[in-house]
């Protein structure tokens, strides 16, 4: 916890965001007076229903999107409202679900793609930092590749690393495990909570799973359904590094028995929100 | 080494191939030498047709051995490749713009889409009548063709790029020209490229077709004086030239292609 | 309602704008007599022109001749290039056979065929029958093998446990699955099929739409020349669209392609 004593950046605070999508009359409520607040340096997991608007809250904050009302700031700046969208930059880094790394480009050209076209680094700095930042995470060897040659695991590895080579204040992360088996994504945990604990960033971490959920996080935010609101927040409070023997803990247990009524509780009105529609 | 000739001479696949152009070729001399069944009088027999090819003295001037042939070969060349380099160059630029801006697509893709339906070879009488000379009205028509179909291939090119690399690339700090650079190009290349192919194959049928109605040399005015002079073994000879070539020109773009487009040969597993 | 928002929307605007300018564009061009360019018909010559022909009998049998003449290459390339094409993608060593013959007449520009087939077939008619029949066979076959190599096997596997024989095979899972592929193929050679006729009407022809704009070539009637190519145009369009429509009705599972 060396790195993140010393400067923590990237205080989310969302308030009141409502999000309204109207293509040619069609009035789908996404989102509805959502309200909450990531402080600087929290590994926030955002868990719910699918379709309920967790995607429609990283665009806005990501300023892929405008919000119909409310406010988001980041470090008190306002980022996002009905009158003001501040465009993507480098503070706020997204990884895709599927993945966007540029498959023409090799894993050495997408890690320093960033500083480059940013003009903040000569391509041989950069390419020194991406080099120690490839061997920190027993990533050696495989700069030369393209991504589509490499297993989907390490090609996460290294879009998560595309990421961080711009120190962004906020990492936010789109379910990016997904379609990863278990062993892969147990390496995958370990490697994000490193880096994390190595990175003074603010963490905003989509998923469905439940363990992923809480093992990563220290911030639980379960959605409702559409319209997404916040419906529980919980706190985890266990200690960085995380091992997975916790899982097992009684600790853990109860967190999860916590978590899961609450989603358990959405995902049913989910389902039936859906048979209404059906019909 | 011996063995591996033997391997390639009884690999089966050959023979086969052998065997069928061999029955094709077979069925073609015994249609027009041996039977000579009535429609097939005038058609020329496959020797005939190679004796006149590879002939030192061939009746009709035109064999491989005779100048004229290069020359023809030389022009109708010439021809294509700047017809199908304009096009490429012209077809390409335009199509990655048109695909990345909405507003130029929303202007021009209305007259593309009024323009394309149009055969290329319609043209042929407004090009030959307000182009200055027949040599500029046969590129013309070789360009259009081209043209459209490379412009077309690239929208779609453009269009099939994952919307998210464009986010990524936003993110990453990419102003809208690193943007163009980075994502725009490479990503439409693979369509732009099966475009590529499309185009070339139109521009040399087009080529023909503005070299019989309007040209005064080339293979395709060969062709067709050639049936004029009753000279049909170069009728002939001159058609799989003309197949030579357009495979090699396809094969030239692939290869092109594949050397570009390094990353997609993971995709392929080789 | 919600039909008529889309109907004056920006970009239907825009299109309708883009359209508009370029017939002024023309317009200017031929006005203030751009080198070339100057020999062009003014649009209203051409209008006049067009009402003119569509008021005559002559230019009528002009669009059914072609039409015909599409119609029957078409559907004869389509009749014996889709169960070669099967044949081909089924059985390797058919394929072996016969794929190098294929390859090796393949690259042949269909256009190059003219003189022979004039040759060949006893009447002109016929002779562009089979034009047109070139223009679209090669593309129907390579199509059809490839539609039916994308099948993928776990597909056919699962018809065989599910205790099919070969035959329903054939009919049920192959046929149907190379269809989209067809579908493709009958798209692409309708349009290289169009540029062949017009071609072949040029050259050989007696009547058709390609012959009538040629013939205004000759008689130097430049608006019946542009009337010519704008009918051409949108012949081909009607035929295109026709082909795409019949590939919907035949494949309701796909929604669009």
């Amino acid at each position: 916890m060396t790195a993140r004593a010393q400067q923590l950046a990237g205080a989310l605070s969302i308030k009141n965001v409502t999000k309204i999508y109207d293509p040619e009359g069609v009035h789908v409520v996404a989102m509805k007076d959502c309200s909450f607040e990531i402080a600087a340096g929290e590994f926030a997991v955002i868990v719910g229903p699918s379709g309920c608007g967790k995607t429609t809250l990283l665009n806005a904050i990501a300023g892929f999107d405008t919000i119909t009302s409310g406010q988001v700031f980041l470090d008190g700046e306002l980022i996002a409202s009905r009158e003001r969208q501040i465009k993507p930059d480098v503070e706020r880094m997204v990884v895709f679900q599927n993945g966007a790394l540029f498959p023409w480009k090799t894993v050495m050209e997408n890690v320093i793609y960033g500083p480059v076209v940013q003009k903040r680094m000569k391509k041989q700095e950069a390419v020194a930092v991406a080099l120690e930042m490839l061997h920190q995470v027993g990533l050696n060897g495989i700069e030369n590749r393209y991504p589509e040659e490499l297993s989907s695991g390490v090609q996460r590895r290294v879009e998560i690393l595309r990421a961080l080579i711009n120190k962004p204040k906020v990492v936010m992360l789109d379910e990016p495990f997904r379609g990863l088996d278990a062993v892969a994504k147990t390496v995958m945990h370990e490697f994000l909570m490193n880096i994390f604990c190595e990175s003074p960033c603010t963490m905003f971490f989509i998923t469905h799973d439940l363990d992923e959920a809480i093992f990563l996080g220290n911030k639980v935010v379960i959605m409702t359904t559409r319209p997404a609101q916040v419906k529980k927040i919980v706190q985890v409070t266990l200690p960085w590094p995380r091992e997975h023997h916790l899982l097992a803990s009684k600790i853990y247990l109860d967190l999860k028995r916590e978590v899961l009524e609450a989603v358990h509780e959405e995902a049913k009105k989910a389902f039936e929100a859906g048979e209404r529609e059906m019909a | 080494m011996i063995s591996r000739l033997k391997a390639i001479v009884t690999d089966p696949h050959l023979l086969r191939a052998l065997t069928g152009i061999l029955i094709f070729v077979g069925l073609w001399y015994l249609f027009t030498a041996v039977l000579n069944l009535p429609r097939f009088r005038l058609i020329p027999s496959p020797l005939a047709v190679l004796k006149d090819w590879f002939s030192l003295t061939p009746a009709s001037g035109r064999s491989i051995f005779t100048k004229v042939y290069y020359l023809d070969i030389a022009y109708s060349v010439g021809r294509t490749l700047a017809a199908f380099g304009l096009a490429t160059v012209l077809g390409v630029t335009l199509g990655l713009f048109m695909g990345w801006s909405r507003t130029l697509y929303d202007f021009t893709f209305p007259l593309v889409e009024i323009l394309r339906p149009m055969p290329p070879l319609s043209w042929i009488p407004l090009a030959i009548l307000i182009l200055p000379g027949v040599e500029i009205a046969v590129v013309y028509i070789t360009f259009i063709a081209a043209f459209f179909a490379t412009v077309l291939n690239t929208i779609l090119g453009v269009f099939s790029i994952d919307k998210n690399y464009f986010l990524a690339a936003r993110c990453l700090g990419s102003k809208p020209k690193d943007v163009f650079i980075n994502v725009v190009v490479p990503g439409s290349l693979p369509f732009v490229f099966t475009g590529l192919q499309i185009s070339m194959g139109i521009a040399w049928m087009s080529l023909v077709a503005g070299e019989i109605i309007a040209g005064k040399q080339g293979l395709g005015y060969a062709i067709y004086e050639g049936y004029f002079l009753y000279q049909f073994e170069h009728v002939i000879s001159y058609m799989f030239t003309l197949g030579i070539l357009g495979y090699i020109s396809s094969a030239l773009i692939r290869a092109t292609g594949r050397k570009l487009m390094a990353w997609e040969s993971s995709r392929r597993g080789e | 309602m919600r039909g008529f928002r889309n109907i004056f929307n920006v970009r239907v605007l825009r299109g309708f704008l883009s359209i508009v300018m370029f017939v002024a564009l023309w317009q200017l061009v031929v006005f203030i007599k751009v080198p070339y360019l100057e020999n062009l018909p003014y649009p209203k010559d051409v209008a006049v022109g067009a009402v003119d022909a569509a008021g005559s009998k002559s230019y009528w049998f002009g669009w059914g001749i072609s039409l015909v003449r599409i119609f029957v290459g078409f559907i004869l390339a389509q009749i014996i290039g889709i169960p070669l094409g099967l044949a081909m993608g089924i059985s390797r060593t058919f394929k072996d056979f016969t794929f190098p013959v294929f390859e090796m007449l393949r690259p042949v520009p269909p256009i190059a065929w003219i003189p022979l087939a004039i040759l060949f077939w006893p009447t002109r008619e016929m002779s562009i029958y089979f034009l047109v029949f070139v223009g679209a066979f090669f593309i129907v076959v390579i199509n059809v093998i490839q539609g039916v190599s994308n099948i993928s096997v776990s597909i056919k596997w699962a018809a065989s446990s599910l205790g099919a024989r070969p035959k329903d095979i054939f009919w049920k899972i192959l046929v149907p699955g190379s269809l989209p592929s067809i579908i493709t193929g009958m798209t692409v050679g309708m349009g290289v099929t169009w540029n062949v006729l017009i071609a072949a009407e040029m050259i050989a022809g007696q009547g058709g739409l390609g012959r009538m704009t040629w013939e205004a070539y000759t008689n130097s009637n430049i608006p019946f020349i542009v009337v010519g190519m704008v009918s051409i145009g949108v012949a081909g369009y009607f035929c295109s669209t026709l082909v795409r429509w019949l590939g919907e009705k035949a494949m309701p599972w796909k929604k669009r392609f």
